[in-house]
């Protein structure tokens, strides 16, 4: 029952964090609930489905279906995670100045919150997938009994969502100064590792090259396998033995977000006076 | 000098010749890997082979190769590695990580 626990706890841990950060960056957006809770409702049907077909996925693509599958559904998340913080970078803050009033830019808002919708069901579905098929497997062995899986599986989704939870309370208490700051860099962070990992099954599916690997192993200091490692891995994109292609796919990444928050902000405020707020927050 | 480039080309080439394969094969069988060390070439692309002759799936994992992928059960899947630094690379099911363990040998 703990193995169980455990193992759904560290699946459901890293979609969590994702959720817990995406809600937070959307504080003040009209109906949030709805489309986060949409998105939750989406990857969840997704995770069962993908399980289960998992064995046609998998012979796809010459047996690389599944690289391949992971890959694009990284490679989506990425793309709305950019879309997401480029549009934040303008409407953040005009959205926490009327946080009360409701209504205001609904158009972009609803163009916002889908975007929100993907983003949340691809995560849940990435992680859910490996869950529902780990379940399978222990549910069909007999290894454990009916109730023990049910309880384990249970306690280690309730674990993992409770991490999630606390990460989206504790950032809502960032100060409202900071707090757009604070979620953009979280999520700027969560797209260019999110893309390392892309990189990384494009590896494993031998359509890229590894390049120097790994560039460098801090393994010692906090292992990927540790609860730590899995933490940073989901939050900021850690790894112990990152290869060089990773490391190009998330500097890349990261700085083609820059520069579209940059670009973005610097057209929001053209109009306008030059803006003293540096392109680099 | 020139003797000592020939002497290294032929060391390579040799080299070579003795590390051609690149090919293996896992079985995993009652959640355990056969075999469960491998030692396989430094320095190339190395191609896995993994036969799941269970009935329940499992998740070939390995955080140090940078592998990670689930192999529904009675089915095989293939896995690229590398190319890798010589020394000894854990890998684990880890569906079932008590059982399930193994290392890879690049040499």
């Amino acid at each position: 029952m703990f193995g169980t626990a455990l193992i759904v706890f560290r699946e459901v841990l890293e979609a969590a964090l994702i959720v817990g950060i995406v809600a937070a960056a959307t504080t003040g957006i009209p109906g949030r609930t709805r489309y986060i809770a949409g998105g939750l409702a989406a990857g969840l049907l997704g995770s069962i489905l993908v399980a289960f077909g998992a064995e046609k996925i998998s012979q796809l693509a010459e047996g690389m279906g599944q690289e391949l599958f992971n890959a694009s559904i990284l490679g989506i998340a990425v793309v709305m995670l950019a879309w997401h913080n480029i549009w934040m970078s303008v409407h953040g803050r005009e959205l926490a100045a009327s946080a009360k009033q409701l209504g205001r830019d609904v158009v972009s808002g609803a163009r916002e919150m889908s975007v929100v919708l993907v983003v949340i069901a691809v995560a849940v579905l990435r992680e859910g997938s490996e869950t529902v098929l780990f379940l399978y497997g222990v549910a069909i062995s007999g290894d454990a009994s009916q109730g023990a899986m049910i309880a384990g599986g249970a306690i280690g989704l309730v674990g993992g969502v409770a991490v999630g939870w606390f990460l989206f309370k504790g950032l809502l208490r960032i100060p409202l100064r900071h707090f757009f700051t604070a979620t953009s860099v979280l999520v700027l962070l969560l797209a260019a590792g999110m893309a390392a990992q892309a990189a990384r099954f494009l590896i494993q599916a031998n359509m890229l090259p590894s390049l120097a690997s790994p560039l460098w192993d801090t393994s010692g200091v906090v292992d990927n396998s540790s609860l730590l490692g899995k933490v940073l891995q989901g939050l900021l994109g850690y790894d112990a033995q990152p290869s060089g292609m990773q490391m190009i796919f998330f500097v890349a990444v990261f700085a083609a977000i820059l520069m579209g928050m940059g670009w973005a902000r610097k057209r929001a405020a053209a109009p306008a006076p030059a803006r003293a707020t540096p392109a680099t927050t | 000098m020139k003797r000592l480039a020939l002497a290294a080309l032929l060391s390579l080439s040799l080299g070579a010749f003795a590390q051609d394969k690149t090919d293996f094969a896992i079985a995993i069988k009652d959640h355990k890997f056969s075999p469960d060390r491998i030692e396989v070439p430094a320095g190339k692309k190395v191609k896995l082979v993994v036969d799941n002759q269970d009935a329940t799936p499992e998740e070939f994992e390995s955080h140090s190769m940078k592998v990670e992928k689930v192999i529904p059960g009675k089915s095989k899947a293939t896995i690229f590695i590398g190319p890798l630094k010589a020394g000894e690379y854990k890998f684990v099911g880890e569906f079932n990580e008590k059982t399930a363990k193994g290392v890879i040998v690049a040499k």
